[in-house]
């Protein structure tokens, strides 16, 4: 019986992609791994091998076509025997049932999109006039370290997969070419130790970008980054220190499971001696990981699976830099103030345009650092506006928006009007399948019903 | 790798032959099955196939008995099938559905069976090989004569907390197996990358634990092994190491681009060195069995894992109230 190819979803996030190349023709003769074609992603360009046997009746998307639709049929395989043109003509949908889950969770919201109508006071750290291009997260991760490995020889970059392979999220493309393997550096799986090694660089003199492929398994080095690096300038009674940046991927990716999917702000945000990044744009990111690197103290930096293929207007300018401590006020309202930080960014500014429809004015600030974080903005906000709720995506117990809360009742306890709202992940390991997953990561439609009672309305 | 002889003929029994042949092809099936549901949208995040490696898993299990314990990666479909796992089950987890071993819950890195000693799946890269000397440990306390077996990577060779479980496994004399399965990979990074002495089986000699290289694609070779191995640790004598060499036919998961080697190399150790093809090829020249029951018993095997899958696109999704149970037993 003839069977439809479709058009394969090859990593986590994936929602269309490129069908870059055929490498069989009408008529070839296919069995199980082959490789039939070549199917570009957003970060890379990927061998599709066939699953069947049998003989390619048609090839129903030609070569070079952009945005094919996971699922969506791209070839006819034939048995032995049959005839291609004698076929039904192939279902033009995809198609998946409707209670499947698809490759991306969430993926009924355009993820990869910034909420549009968003309106950004100017920025006091771009000049006026300044050329804005667009550029996704993951290329201003990468321009900030090459830019800053330009500028000082002693700046190098360590991980997993980091050199060779181009980044396991491709965030280094390019970087080995340009610097060299004395300066992007492949490790072993082996982060306790390599950790290690680069605070000793670091007390050493140098100035180390340590990549985790993830947060989730900085878990294993948390020692380092803590008992070594952060607390080294104050034991030696300001002697010696570690300036360095520990950076990669933080909180959920996309149906990776309750090891792979963990926020880990508030474990590092607690700690004197670390400094912590979590940004939501790419300018942020840019700028504020420039400003990592130049630290003279251990920065965290914490970065989002998901928003690595988001597109943002980034300045164009030499030297772009993002201060910490210093929150960034997306939209100004009158009605509340919605306080967030990296991913948690794309709920709060979703539920602000939602809420505008219905006449509730937020005012959005995005906190960009954790440590030192800039609770000053977030107090003068809320003396206008009376009323806050806070979105992030960790746990409740000891989360961010706790202590947002806690420096309110310290310092604006007599504006408020309503008691603040705490938005968080639910308090449960992240389950792997797709309804739960739903569940448990923080929603927009939540931050509305947030706002909505604390507004009174 | 260099390539095999041609088969030599084997003196194993016709009954174990086709016990090989069909519990390897089994885990082939399934796992050509559930990247094609991975390609559909059906599986979602990671999902490791273990493609290639089919004999380390089948001869190590011939090899175990009743009570014995294991755990493993996140490249565990193999395992769980091999130890007696249900297909069904095992698909309708990579699904996220309510019939899945771990409700939906845990994933394909993540499943585990009380029943069949199966201990996991785990995430972190090395974190299982403690985990895996913990059960050995519980078993040498509990008085009884169970082996655990820890199977790792050749990356996750490397992890410190490894060592230090050598350390203690040897100075406790833990019953435990660390099965290094060195696919020559982890992620894109060569075993020659990564490793300062690429001879794992070597790897406990500091430790005092004897440890042998074995050709992991030949399921007779491994079951050997496994058995040598076996009878140290029942007889107390402590830990031991088996240095699986085999090789991962696909990326390193659903995403890997896999430019880290040519098509060739791929291509060159599925011809030589198939370990489900070397079976066959011993079936055949044997006359165990004519190419006419072979054909059979891959329908066969093509019908279960059809089943599994039907199973596991049927089965629904968990309930929304899954979301907050089990995070504590009850006290
Ligand atoms: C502690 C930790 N670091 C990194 C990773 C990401 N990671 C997952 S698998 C893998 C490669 C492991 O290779 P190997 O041990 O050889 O096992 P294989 O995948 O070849 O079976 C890496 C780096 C992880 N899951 N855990
Ligand atoms: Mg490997």
């Amino acid at each position: 019986m003839a069977t439809e190819i479709l058009m394969p979803a090859l990593s986590p996030t994936m929602e269309e992609g490129t069908l870059a190349k055929w490498l069989v023709k009408e008529g070839d003769t296919v069995s199980s791994g082959d490789i039939i074609a070549e199917i570009e992603t957003d970060k890379a360009t990927m061998e599709f091998e066939a699953v069947d046997e049998g003989i390619i009746g048609k090839l129903l998307v030609a070569e070079g076509t952009e945005g094919v639709a996971v699922n969506a049929p791209i070839a006819i395989l034939l048995d032995e025997g049959e005839d291609a043109d004698t076929l039904p003509a192939p279902s033009s949908a995809a198609p998946a049932p409707s209670s499947v889950p698809t490759a991306m969770s969430g993926s009924e919201e355009p993820a990869l999109a910034a909420p549009k109508a968003v309106v950004i006071p100017d920025d006091p750290e771009i000049p006026e006039g300044t050329e804005m291009k667009s550029t996704t997260v993951r290329e201003a991760l990468r321009d900030a370290m090459a830019e800053e490995m330009r500028r000082d020889p002693n700046v190098f970059l360590m991980g997993e997969e980091v050199a060779q392979y181009q980044g396991a999220y491709k965030i280094s493309q390019g970087m080995l070419d340009e610097f060299g393997d004395k300066r992007v550096i492949d490790t072993p799986i082996t982060e306790h130790g390599f950790t290690g090694i680069a605070v000793g660089a670091a007390f050493g003199g140098l100035r180390p970008i340590v990549e985790f492929m993830t947060f989730n398994f900085a878990m294993q080095a948390i020692d380092q980054i803590i008992n070594s690096a952060a607390k080294t300038l104050y034991m030696s009674g300001g002697q010696m220190g570690a300036p360095m940046v520990f950076r990669g991927a933080n909180g959920a990716a996309a149906r990776v499971g309750a090891q792979h999917s963990q926020d880990y702000a508030t474990w590092y945000a607690q700690v004197p001696g670390l400094k912590v990044a979590m940004p939501y744009s790419a300018a942020d990111a840019k700028g504020l990981l420039k400003s990592a690197i130049r630290d003279p103290n251990p920065v965290v930096f914490l970065e989002n699976e998901i928003l690595y293929g988001q597109a943002f207007d980034v300045p164009v300018m030499d030297d772009f830099t993002v201060p910490f401590g210093k929150a960034k006020i997306w939209r100004e309202g009158s009605d509340v103030t919605i306080v967030s930080f990296g991913i948690g960014m794309k709920y709060a500014l979703e539920a602000a345009d939602a809420l505008a429809a219905d006449g509730i004015s937020a005012e959005v600030i995005d906190l960009r650092t954790l440590r030192p974080m800039d609770t000053e903005t977030v107090v003068k906000s809320v003396m206008k506006t009376n009323r806050c709720v806070t979105v992030e995506e960790g746990w409740p117990v000891g989360s961010i928006g706790g202590h947002i809360s806690n420096v309110l009742m310290q310092e604006a306890f007599d504006y408020l009007d309503a008691p603040v709202i705490t938005c968080t992940g639910k308090d449960v390991p992240m389950p792997y399948a797709a309804n739960l997953e739903k569940l448990a990561l923080v929603t927009t439609d939540e931050v509305i019903a947030a706002v909505k009672t604390v507004t009174y309305r | 790798m260099a390539a095999r002889k041609k088969p030599a003929k084997s003196n194993t029994s016709k009954e174990d032959l086709l016990k090989f042949y069909r519990e390897m092809l089994m885990i082939r099936r399934f796992e050509e099955k559930a990247g094609q549901l991975y390609g559909m949208g059906l599986i979602g995040g990671f999902c490791h196939l273990y493609i290639g490696q089919e004999a380390v898993v089948v001869g190590i299990e011939a090899a175990t008995k009743e009570g014995d314990k294991r755990i493993t990666s996140y490249r565990d479909h193999g395992h769980m099938l091999a130890c007696g796992m249900d297909p069904k089950g095992v698909m309708a987890e990579l699904t996220g559905r309510e019939g899945g071993y771990s409700r939906g819950k845990g994933g394909s890195m993540h499943m585990f069976s009380k029943e069949k000693n199966f201990y996991g799946g785990n995430g972190i890269v090395g974190a299982q090989v403690p985990i895996g000397a913990g059960l050995a440990f519980a078993d040498k306390y509990l008085g009884n004569d169970n082996v655990s077996f820890a199977y790792f990577g050749d990356g996750a060779a490397n992890q410190g907390q490894v060592y230090e479980t050598f350390n203690m496994a040897s100075l406790w004399k833990l019953p435990v197996i660390f099965v290094i399965e060195n696919n020559q990979y982890a992620m894109g990074t060569s075993l020659q990358r990564a490793s300062s002495t690429p001879e794992l089986y070597t790897r406990g000699t500091a430790f005092g634990i004897p440890g042998e290289t074995v050709d992991g694609m030949d399921v007779f070779a491994v079951k050997a092994a496994s058995e040598k191995a076996v009878a140290h640790c029942r007889t107390g004598k402590g830990p031991y190491i088996l240095e699986m060499v085999t090789y991962r036919y696909r990326g390193h998961s659903m995403s890997d681009p896999a430019k880290y080697r040519t098509r060739e190399e791929v291509q060159k150790v599925r011809e030589e060195r198939d370990a489900i093809e070397h079976v066959r090829e011993l079936i055949l020249l044997g006359k165990h069995a004519s190419e006419e029951d072979l054909k059979a018993i891959d329908k066969q095997i093509k019908a279960e894992v059809n089943e599994a899958a039907e199973f596991a696109k049927q089965s629904p999704e968990p309930a929304l109230s899954e979301l907050w149970t089990d995070i504590y037993a009850d006290a």
